[in-house]
């Protein structure tokens, strides 16, 4: 079986449904988090795919970049989540509705 | 310079304005000077428009001059003078009856404390006056049109802390701007159609091309018409006039008899090429009717100014009428005379009521005969010429107008001849109360005869309205509006028979009237204690003593539209501006704002996912096409 650009960018659609799933699902601020990671992945993923059927390294530097920032945004992030946790005892979102008016 | 016939018009129309100006910023403090200023100016203007009177050869038509003041698309006009034997005429008559007025004034207003102020107003009146005059053009005529009116409104309110004083001036200029209304729209409707405002250049095209309003043509000359009905005090635009009685006297012989209320005939005669039969021949209805509904009134008029303001009406009402009946040169002539008799009866009242200390009432006056001779006799020479005695200059004019009415409209000669009777009747009852007989009160018994500045006005103004008759007037209007050229006597003896020879059945009935008028008047008030008339007519009587309630009928017209206008106004305010677009706006936005803050959960998770479903909506639209 040939493995074609659809096949890849197929790959890459279901594993941003699942993480926008995860993100509008799930209860818990640390999945949310890692469903998160795993769209920016699949955005990667298609950034990547395309890069090599295109034969253009443009999307693989992209890539890169993005990967640098996730990990220094996972960095912030999971201290934010920390911060949080400490002020309010809990990393579920339904407790956190401070937005609200 | 001054052989110039430009320079003499700029100079004749300008010199007034220097002299209000010079007075208003300048010698405001010095009311000697003022008036030496303003008297001045108006007696030079005189003297320049008798040099530039003699200087034009009137028989070759027009002489104008103009400058261009604005321009705009296709629109020009300019500032000019129309220099023919129309504005010619009339600039004579203006400046040289105005210019005696001016001489009065000083002596009949020389314990006023504004006396600068009213001489400024009576240059400023003066010049806008003259700029109608000398008007080329439709546009210029209507910008000195107003100001006429804002002057005349500066004058009537001259005595503006008494209420009535304030109030008339407020009625003369609100009615005014109604007819003005009126002329501003036969104004811009002549533009439109005709493409030109300017009158040299508009005759040529009516010459040219009689069709040239098409279907318009009667209502823009009603329109321009309305004009006239406003300055002229035409029925039903009349009822300011009595009212501006309310003036100083001066003002009300300078305005009221010789030279405001003739612009809306003078404007006639100059407009008359653009006038159509349906429309003259509604102009001399509304002329006949004014002229025979202002002599009734008069006939039951106490205060002797308001006596002369009526006749004044009535006597514009036979202009009109002869404008109307296709003969401005009658219409111009009966205005030209007119000036001189009516100024000479406003002034001769003015002295009287000046030497009785301000009373106007007829039957408190009586006689003054002994006690003030000059008076007495130059107003018994008015009276004749009002009432048309020949050979009075009164009679010819008046013998004009009756002459154009009996060979064009029967019904309309009888009216006027009617007029004329009663003319001579009221104008006799005010010589037989207010003259003659024994003294009425104890104002009389210390009345002297006025002093030189105000007697020498009276005594010059005698001699046009004794003499303006055997000027052949009538033949340098003839000239102008290519009249038939009736065959001039050569000498003053003939001329008195003229109109006998000419029109003796008009002739004769105008001396028929005068002398049926006078003897009612013999009957009714000599001796008379008090008016006889009120028992004999009743409720007739009573309506010409109240003019005929037209007053009343405004008013009451005037609450009605403005009841109901106010209460549309009401009803738009309240529901439309103040419920739908006010309380609506405010209403749909607070209801917005309440269904969209249910949407705020403050759920992370919510946003999220309407987030999400926003983006694959936007992907939806832009990929599904």
């Amino acid at each position: 079986m040939h493995v074609g650009l659809e096949h890849y960018l197929v790959v890459s659609a279901l594993l941003f449904n699942l993480g926008l799933l995860g993100v509008i699902a799930r209860r818990n601020l640390l999945v949310i988090y890692m469903s998160l990671e795993l769209m920016l992945n699949a955005a990667n993923l298609a950034l990547v795919s395309f890069s090599r059927f295109n034969n253009n390294l443009n999307g693989q530097v992209m890539v890169f970049f993005i990967i640098t920032v996730a990990a220094a945004e996972v960095a912030v992030g999971l201290a934010l989540i920390v911060a949080l946790y400490r002020k309010k005892q809990t990393a579920h979102v339904e407790d956190l509705t401070t937005m609200k008016l | 310079m001054f052989g110039n016939p430009e320079t003499l018009a700029w100079l004749i129309l300008f010199l007034p304005l220097l002299s209000a100006v010079g007075i208003t910023l300048f010698t405001q403090r010095q009311p000697k000077v003022s008036a030496l200023i303003s008297i001045g100016a108006v007696a030079l203007s005189f003297v320049l428009s008798c040099a530039l009177f003699a200087s034009l050869p009137l028989d070759k038509g027009l002489h104008e001059i103009a400058f261009q003041w604005l321009s705009v698309g296709n629109l020009e006009v300019s500032i000019g003078a129309r220099l023919d034997g129309l504005s010619l005429m009339m600039l004579l008559v203006v400046t040289g009856v105005g210019g005696i007025i001016h001489v009065y004034s000083y002596g009949y207003m020389h314990d006023d404390a504004s006396f600068s102020r009213f001489f400024a107003s009576m240059s400023l009146f003066t010049f806008s006056m003259l700029g109608i005059v000398l008007a080329n053009n439709f546009l210029q005529m209507f910008v000195f049109w107003e100001l006429v009116g804002v002057s005349s409104y500066l004058l009537i309110g001259f005595w503006y802390e008494r209420a009535s004083a304030a109030d008339a001036c407020k009625k003369a200029f609100i009615t005014n701007r109604l007819g003005d209304f009126g002329f501003l729209l036969g104004i811009i409707m002549v533009w439109a159609a005709a493409g030109s405002l300017n009158f040299a250049q508009l005759e040529q095209r009516f010459a040219s091309s009689p069709e040239v309003m098409g279907a318009m043509a009667t209502v823009a000359g009603l329109l321009v018409f309305c004009g006239a009905m406003g300055k002229s005090a035409q029925f039903p635009l009349h009822v300011w006039l009595p009212d501006a009685m309310e003036g100083p006297t001066p003002v009300s012989a300078l305005i009221h008899a010789a030279t405001m209320v003739a612009a809306g005939v003078y404007m006639l005669c100059r407009v008359f090429f653009m006038l159509n039969a349906p429309a003259l021949e509604i102009i001399s209805w509304i002329g006949g009717f004014t002229a025979l509904l202002a002599a009734l009134i008069a006939v039951q008029q106490d205060d002797i100014k308001r006596i002369l303001a009526y006749s004044t009406l009535s006597q514009l009402g036979y202009m009109i009428m002869a404008v109307g009946l296709g003969g401005p040169t009658a219409a111009m002539y009966h205005l030209s005379t007119h000036a001189f008799f009516k100024a000479l009866l406003f002034l001769g009242a003015g002295s009287i009521i000046h030497a009785l200390h301000h009373e106007q009432d007829i039957w408190k006056m009586g006689g003054l005969k002994e006690k003030m001779p000059v008076t007495f006799w130059t107003f018994i020479l008015g009276t004749l010429a009002l009432a048309g005695v020949p050979p009075l200059s009164g009679f010819f004019s008046k013998d004009e107008i009756l002459a154009a009415a009996y060979h064009h409209n029967l019904f309309l000669f009888a009216l006027a001849v009617i007029v004329a009777v009663l003319t001579t009747f009221y104008m006799f009852r005010l010589v037989f109360v207010a003259l003659l007989g024994k003294a009425r009160s104890q104002a009389v018994a210390h009345a002297h005869e006025s002093p030189g500045v105000m007697k020498f006005p009276l005594l010059i103004l005698a001699v046009p309205t004794v003499l303006a008759g055997f000027w052949s007037i009538d033949g340098l209007f003839n000239r102008q509006f290519g009249a038939e050229t009736s065959a001039h006597a050569s000498n003053w003896i003939s001329q008195i028979f003229a109109p006998f020879n000419h029109a003796p059945a008009a002739a004769l009935a105008g001396i028929g009237a005068v002398i049926f008028g006078f003897s009612l008047a013999l009957t009714c008030y000599q001796n008379a204690e008090s008016d006889p008339l009120p028992k004999k007519l009743g409720f007739l009587a009573r309506a010409m003593r109240n003019r005929f309630y037209f007053d009343e009928l405004y008013a009451g017209l005037i609450r009605i539209t403005q009841e109901f206008l106010a209460s549309i106004a009401d009803f738009l305010d309240r529901w439309i501006v103040a419920g739908l677009l006010v309380r609506g706006t405010h209403g749909t936005t607070d209801i917005a704002g309440r269904a969209l803050r249910l949407v705020q959960t403050g759920n992370l998770q919510t946003y999220a996912f309407l987030f999400a479903a926003g983006v694959a909506l936007v992907l939806l639209i832009v990929l599904g096409k």
